[in-house]
């Protein structure tokens, strides 16, 4: 190893997901460890934030030790430590956050804190050497849907964002009403295969004024009321076609505003990020319509797209090599906005 | 012996260092910021004025619960990563239990409460008899009412003290038949030399924990947990 290399051990915890990962110069994976908490959360129906804050403490160490075993990195050698400070469930973001505090002060490693997005977008680099800035991408997941102008390494101009449910909100609220229980993404996506994405008009959500924005909850209640005319007048309901046009309907949005985006903006690159960035009909109709436009698509592999330390680690390499350091009075930001330090 | 010992499990944050009856440092800190913003930096400033070599320190103490959730997390989290980064055992000390240390050879009955919410504290019961410490009734959350009969009871006189004492200072002037007092200001939060001198006695006794291993006792499930289990009970109820 030449004495140049970065190495970044990262932590993140913002939902439910407990995550340690050691990336070497940002783009170099080294580990990447996940212990996710989904089985338990999946009794609630949903992320439950104290369980979710009790579970991180459990598992983070173990979590941590297992990155450092499987990088062959010591903390001696490491270069930082980074983790994630905002956005997300404050008490699960505190975990990661007073952890990494404690190592980088032990150990006299400079702490950089992390935009929880800013490392979805920079999954992307990874696993694509040859991406750098200026693109756009599309950052969607159960919390978040952005559109945005990666400008440079850490500058984003926010061009789209949800109004109301986030993408992946929006999945787990109709797969629940068809009964499919939580999460409901990668249910919907399966269960879409096997139907008829035509076969009932949900609406396209859009925002008078502001083209770049989203809307969800209209389609929602489109898909909730379709459901409750079929119980009334006593019609079968085809689950799978419910999935197929309901998934649909969000796709055809997506990127629609991805496609405006990169046109006005007279870049030729876009990248998808976030959870719901593994959704199979997102990326299919999202790299049909790139190839017919002339871009250049960009997506993570479906364990970069969930919530890892990895993207943390690669995020937080191009805040280091600007020389962003953050203080042992670094607190959780559970509303952070992206961009802002 | 050495011991770092945290508590962030209240109101007040509160680091010290310790060496075997020597208390070298200690930080405490009863203000409005989270712990999250002044624990470990208080921590660095105790251990820059005794020009603290980390590594020689023998165990990283904790006041590991009860408390506030996400204060006894930030506690815990932070002993974590040093246990961690340092590669020390840690020492879970019982909150309640180190509320009660503060007042070390006192032969009245000594009360220490938190605020549990819900119209509850943290609580328990303790006295030293013949320099002993002894635990008469372990810490739990339970009403305020129903401790102070258990005190009333027993005969006292009493000391209370803990950050539930402005919340139930009446409830308490109400219900008490015994004597009793409130403990002063320089003893009555919690404070962490009491963690760090009861963590010397755990690692003599060999209660040590992994870094690892280590995770708060809440002493109470989360409301979540609590409620599933009441309609889970309902329903096997309804079943019969």
């Amino acid at each position: 190893m030449s004495k140049k290399d970065i190495l970044i051990l990262a932590i993140e915890s913002s939902c439910d997901e407990t995550a340690a990962a050691v990336v070497k110069n940002g783009r170099e994976v080294l580990s990447n460890v996940i212990s996710s908490q989904i089985e338990l959360h999946k009794l609630y129906g949903g992320v439950v934030p104290e369980i979710a804050s009790r579970k991180h403490i459990e598992k983070i160490n173990q979590v941590i030790e297992e990155a450092l075993a499987v990088s062959g990195v010591t903390l001696d050698e490491l270069d930082a430590v980074a983790v994630t400070y905002g956005p997300g469930l404050v008490g699960a973001l505190l975990v990661g956050v007073a952890e990494a505090k404690a190592i980088s002060y032990a150990k006299n490693l400079p702490l950089v804190g992390v935009h929880h997005i800013e490392g979805h977008i920079s999954a992307n680099y990874i696993e694509n050497k040859d991406l750098e800035p200026p693109f756009i991408c599309l950052v969607v997941s159960g919390g978040h849907t952005h559109l945005v102008r990666v400008k440079d390494y850490g500058e984003y101009e926010i061009l789209g964002r949800t109004r109301d449910d986030a993408a992946g909100e929006a999945f787990d609220k109709v797969a629940r009403a068809i009964g499919l229980g939580y999460p409901g993404g990668p249910k919907i996506d399966r269960l879409a295969k096997e139907g008829d994405p035509d076969a009932i008009a949900f609406p396209r959500g859009k925002i008078e004024g502001s083209p770049y924005d989203f809307s969800f909850s209209g389609l929602k209640s489109a898909v909730l009321n379709y459901l409750n005319g079929c119980q009334m007048k006593g019609e079968p309901i085809v689950e799978a076609d419910v999935a197929a046009s309901f998934q649909k309907s969000v796709t055809d949005v997506l990127v629609e505003h991805a496609m405006m985006a990169v046109r006005e903006s007279g870049l030729d690159k876009l990248a998808i990020a976030g959870g719901v960035a593994s959704n199979g009909a997102l990326r299919a109709a999202m790299e049909q319509a790139c190839a017919q436009n002339g871009v250049r698509f960009y997506r993570p592999s479906p364990i970069l797209c969930t919530d890892n330390a990895a993207m943390i680690g690669a995020a937080a390499y191009y805040e280091y090599v600007k020389g962003v350091r953050h203080g042992l009075d670094l607190n959780a930001v559970p509303n952070l906005k992206l961009g802002e330090r | 012996m050495k011991i770092l010992a945290l508590d962030s499990s209240g109101l007040v944050a509160s680091v010290a260092i310790a060496e075997d009856d020597v208390l070298l440092a200690e930080y405490t800190v009863d203000y409005k910021k989270t712990h999250s913003q002044t624990l470990l930096p208080m921590l660095s400033e105790a251990a820059r004025m005794i020009e603290l070599d980390l590594n020689t320190v023998d165990a990283i103490a904790v006041a590991g619960g009860p408390g506030s959730f996400t204060g006894l997390r930030i506690g815990s989290a932070t002993a974590k990563g040093l246990g961690l980064a340092l590669d020390k055992p840690l020492v879970h000390v019982p909150t309640v239990d180190a509320l009660a240390y503060n007042l070390y050879g006192c032969s009245d009955y000594i009360c220490p409460m938190m605020d549990a919410r819900r119209r509850q504290v943290y609580t328990g019961i303790y006295r030293f008899e013949n320099g002993k410490f002894c635990v008469l009734e372990e810490q739990k959350p339970i009403a305020v009412a129903e401790i102070a009969e258990k005190l009333n009871v027993l005969g006292g006189p009493v000391v209370f003290l803990g950050d539930g004492v402005p919340a139930y200072r009446e409830e308490l002037e109400r219900i008490m038949r015994v004597p009793y007092r409130f403990a002063p200001a320089h003893v009555n939060r919690q404070r962490a030399s009491a963690v760090a001198v009861l963590a010397m006695q755990c690692v003599r006794e060999g209660r040590i924990e992994t870094a690892a291993e280590h995770a708060p006792d809440y002493l109470r499930p989360s409301q979540a947990e609590r409620e599933r289990a009441e309609a889970l009970r309902r329903e096997q109820s309804a079943d019969v």
